[in-house]
């Protein structure tokens, strides 16, 4: 069996490179493709991260659902030749983007250095999944401590699916 | 409503009754030229209104008919000169019921309560006493007659209800000065006076140079007025009221000759120098000429200059506890005589040397005033609005008389210019024969009024000089030698206008002497009641020297030195401090000789310079005005000129003022302020334009910036 | 594990950042800001080993809303193509007076 370190580096390798392809592609059908790769990538930290719940909605909503979305959109739209090299900032951009992102790394990694890597968040986890189970454990406080916000997010939905359907009718 | 009930009633409670005097309605001679003038002033509008429609419509109201004008025009005719008769008709009441009183204080009929303020309180009340009473008698007496004259001189000018309109405001506010119960009430006439004399002034505003006559007034008046308030300021600081009586009351606990009473009396006469046009802020009175003649005879001559010596006359007892202040005032007034009466030699507008004369003349009062001799200088008040006021008013019906004629052929010549006269006594018999009895009088002959007045106040100028206690002998003696000089230069000016006007050729013209007429009677009697009041008026003051004498007519005048007994009252306190500080004196001239001597030098002086001034100035050839080419040289025309004192304090005070104002125009406010305010502008234009420069309408330009304060924030919080 | 999630969070969300700012068509923008939210989204989860499975809900709801804005940022961004015919933000200048 793999080490779950080198899954972990492995899958960081693949959000990475994704992500980068998503920046750098031209074609807007292989940025997303980058994308659906980082997605896919960014799943599987978080089932080693011991969200596994969260990994499949990840592949099912977010690689699946709205990605197709975008596909769907660029066909609509007929964007799938568009080559044109539309990056603007070039070098310098680059070169200072990748100084803040070396200094936000080197913050987070401050951050995760403070302790509690072995924190009380792992254990009860770890425990309510024992319990009931990778999905039981979610939908436990789901559906008890935040059934309001739950409800209202069915209420987001609703208006969102009301508000793209308004503003992508032809006539308004 | 109350208070106007109990204004009528003759006020609510005398304060201080002395004697038996009963006032009679006082409230009502205030009352009735307010209410005339809120009569006329409606009835103004009303005809400023129908005239705008009339030649709106085409046509314009004819007023040289009398019988097609309309009730605007004529209702003035009896309201103007009808509240002013019925005024003094009260006044009279008010005053033979004071003749048969003693009073000893001063009568002060409190109405209502004007101005609380902590502990300052000034009342809305009348003050009636000896003082107050000669000058209201003057100011209804003389105001009615001139009102009456005005009806003649002014029946076709089209601003005519207007002109009664300001006419009752201006007796309104002169009534309120003279019969306010303090100096506020006081200031109160004194600005409104100011006020009615610019608007009198510049009666035909339409005319640049009359209007600019009446702002010049208006604002070197200001000049005085400042020093009026800031002595007013002065006295409540010191005493806690501004009332007369309370002031005058505490008056003697000032230090004599002390800092502080010399400033008071020193800033109130700055005001009086305003007033009554003394050097060196006489200026404006020749120019306030530019209004119709009975304004000149009623303001400029009558009343309303003589307020500052009203004032001087009226805080005598300050005056006399400040004998510093009282040389200055006599100085002035003797200086301004002398200067005044030398400008008035080589003046030919007939207005201008009245004027000049006025100026002089109120010289002479505030010699009198300044020498202690307050009741002198009110004589010399009350005579001199008798015949300077009959002056006027002759003078205007000459005027009107010419200006008829000139209008009548078209002729664009000056009618007041002398060298257009000449000659008039054949058209002009009435007019003729007062004013050589007002100039007489003012020429100082015996037995006119002015005789009596003006060698009073002579002879104590040269008594105080020579009393043995008296301050400042050498000065007031150089005072007294002016005085006669001046004297001298009166009875000659006088003499030469009056050969001029009404002697000689006439030079009008040969068409335009048809039209000379005589005034008609409206105009004509209020002339002959003064030149009566001019002849008659001095005998209520017969020095006591010359009583029995040959000046006295050998005792048969009755009441000698009247006035002085009567004014007992106001000027005891005065002549009491005179008397503790310089103990008793005794009167002298410098060089030797009584009152009777000096003054038979004077009248025969006078009466000689008379006789000679009528064979000089009659001897000489006059030319009208348009063949006129004399081209004056030396002093002649400097006097001609008015000492050029017009063109130095325009050079000194309105060119640097001018300038100053442009600076402050061009520089400071076009500059500076327009110009910050201006860069507020463009400051913010530009600062707006640079922010714009990041508003490129780009979603990733603000994302960027977006971003950028996110990295701030971040920043901030790791360190 | 945690710290590296973190630190590949913040690489990601650095990445995504990038993206937003250096590229002009509106759908990859768009597809950047999802990157963003993901990225911000596996720093919840890393957190959630820490503090508990709150991380993991709110996860869950950042989701929904990040679905709920594709729909509707899709549909306006179509709307958009239909006046301009591109998609490339440069054009749109209706934020400039």
């Amino acid at each position: 069996m793999l080490s779950a370190t080198f899954l972990f580096y492995l899958f960081a390798g693949l959000a990475i490179g994704g992500a980068i392809g998503v920046v750098m592609a031209k074609s807007p059908v292989g940025s997303l493709l980058f994308m659906v790769t980082a997605l896919a990538a960014m799943a599987g930290t978080f089932v080693l991260l011991e969200a596994h719940f969260l990994a499949a909605i990840q592949i099912i909503v977010y690689a699946g659902a709205i990605m197709v979305l975008f596909l769907f959109v660029i066909m609509l739209l007929n964007l799938g030749h568009d080559y044109e090299k539309d990056l603007k900032g070039g070098a310098f951009a680059v070169v200072s983007f990748g100084v803040i992102g070396g200094i936000a790394g080197l913050r987070a990694q401050q951050l995760g250095a403070t302790g509690m890597q072995d924190g009380p968040g792992g254990a009860a986890i770890d425990a309510l999944i024992a319990e009931h189970g990778a999905v039981g454990a979610i939908a436990t406080e789901l559906y008890t401590t935040y059934v309001v916000p739950f409800e209202i997010t069915g209420i987001l939905l609703l208006v969102a699916i009301v508000g793209a359907l308004v503003l992508a009718k032809r006539e308004v | 409503m109350a208070s106007l009930a109990a204004l009528v009633q003759g006020g609510g409670q005398a304060a201080t009754e002395g004697g038996h005097f009963e006032p009679f309605f006082p409230g009502l001679v205030v009352l009735l030229p307010l209410l005339g003038f809120l009569a006329n002033g409606y009835l103004a509008l009303q005809h400023a209104r129908a005239s705008a429609d009339a030649v709106r419509g085409g046509s314009e109201l004819d007023l040289g008919d009398a019988a097609s004008r309309p009730a605007t025009h004529t209702l003035p005719t009896w309201i103007g000169p009808g509240v002013m008769a019925v005024a003094f008709l009260i006044t009279l009441v008010n005053f033979t019921r004071m003749l048969g009183a003693h009073l000893e204080e001063p009568v002060v009929i409190h109405y209502w309560t004007w101005i609380a303020t902590g502990t300052f309180t000034v009342d809305a009340a009348l003050q009636l006493d000896q003082l107050s009473m000669i000058m209201m008698m003057v100011i209804t007496g003389v105001g009615t007659l001139i009102h009456v004259f005005s009806v003649g001189y002014m029946k076709e000018d089209p601003g005519y209800p207007r002109y009664f309109a300001y006419l009752n405001l201006f007796v309104f506010f002169m009534l309120v000065l003279v019969m306010g119960s303090s100096y506020a009430l006081m200031f109160v006439g004194w600005e409104g006076v100011g006020l009615c004399s610019y608007l009198l002034i510049g009666y035909w505003f339409s005319d640049r140079e009359k209007a600019d006559a009446g702002k010049k007034a208006f604002i070197v008046n200001r000049i005085g007025d400042v020093g009026f308030l800031i002595a007013m300021f002065l006295l409540f600081k010191n005493f806690g009221s501004v009332d007369f009586v309370p002031v005058f009351h505490d008056a003697e606990t000032l230090v004599y000759g002390g800092g502080l009473v010399t400033a008071i009396t020193l800033f109130f006469f700055v005001g009086a120098i305003g007033k009554s046009a003394q050097m060196p802020l006489y200026v404006w009175l020749p120019d306030a000429m530019a209004g119709p003649t009975p304004v000149s005879a009623l303001i400029h001559a009558a009343t309303m200059v003589t307020a500052g010596v009203y004032l001087v006359a009226r805080s005598s007892v300050l005056f006399a506890l400040a004998p510093l202040s009282s040389a200055v005032v006599a100085g002035i007034g003797v200086l301004t005589a002398l200067f005044a009466a030398t400008i008035a030699l080589k003046q030919n507008d007939i207005k201008k040397v009245l004027a000049y004369s006025t100026v002089s003349q109120l010289g002479y009062m505030f010699v009198g005033v300044g020498v202690g001799a307050y009741a002198a200088g009110v004589f010399h008040l009350m005579t001199h609005a008798f015949f300077k006021a009959l002056l006027f008013m002759g003078s205007g019906a000459v005027i009107h008389s010419m200006h008829e004629a000139y209008h009548a052929t078209h002729n664009h010549e000056d009618p007041q210019d002398m060298r257009n006269m000449g000659g008039l006594k054949a058209f002009m018999p009435i007019t003729w024969v007062t004013m050589w009895i007002a100039t007489l009088a003012i020429a100082g002959i015996w037995p006119f009024a002015g005789f009596f007045s003006k060698d009073e106040i002579i002879w104590y100028a040269g008594a105080w000089a020579g009393a043995e206690n008296a301050p400042y002998p050498g000065l007031y003696t150089v005072y007294w030698i002016l005085a006669l000089a001046a004297a001298m230069l009166t009875a000659f000016y006088m003499t030469r206008m009056m050969v001029m006007t009404f002697h000689g050729a006439n030079r009008t013209g040969d068409e335009e002497s048809k039209h000379l007429h005589e005034a008609p009677a409206v105009m004509w009697v209020p002339l002959a009641i003064l030149a009566v009041l001019s002849i008659f008026g001095g005998w209520i003051n017969v020095p006591e020297a010359l009583q029995s004498g040959w000046a006295g007519l050998g005792g048969v005048l009755p009441m000698s030195e009247w006035l002085h007994h009567w004014l007992e009252p106001i000027t005891a306190q005065a002549h009491h401090v005179q008397e503790v500080n310089l103990g008793q004196y005794s009167y002298y001239a410098p060089f030797g000789g009584g009152e009777a001597m000096w003054a038979a030098i004077s009248t025969v002086a006078a009466a000689i310079v008379v006789a000679l001034s009528i064979r000089i100035v009659g001897g000489r050839t006059v030319v009208a005005v348009k063949d006129d080419t004399t081209e004056l040289t030396g002093f002649a025309k400097v006097l001609y000129n008015k000492y050029y004192v017009d063109e130095l304090y325009d050079r000194i005070i309105v060119q640097p003022i001018v300038r100053a104002s442009r600076f402050c125009w061009k520089v400071i406010d076009a500059g500076i302020i327009d110009g910050a305010v201006n860069a507020v502008g463009w400051v913010s234009k530009g600062t707006g334009w640079v922010v714009s420069m990041f508003q490129t309408g780009t979603v990733n330009t603000y994302a960027f910036i977006l971003t950028v304060g996110v990295l701030f924030v971040l920043g901030a919080s790791l360190f | 594990m945690i710290t590296e999630a973190l630190v590949l969070s913040a690489i990601l969300f650095v990445i995504g950042t990038f993206g937003v700012l250096v590229r002009r068509n509106a759908i990859i923008m768009f597809l950047c800001i999802e990157l963003q939210l993901n990225a911000v989204n596996l720093s919840f989860v890393a957190f959630s080993r820490m503090f508990g499975i709150e991380g993991q809900i709110f996860v869950f709801f950042v989701m929904t809303v990040a679905a709920a804005e594709a729909a509707v940022g899709l549909a306006i961004i179509i709307s958009i193509f239909r006046h301009y015919e591109t998609v490339n933000v440069d054009s749109f200048n209706l934020l400039k007076w």
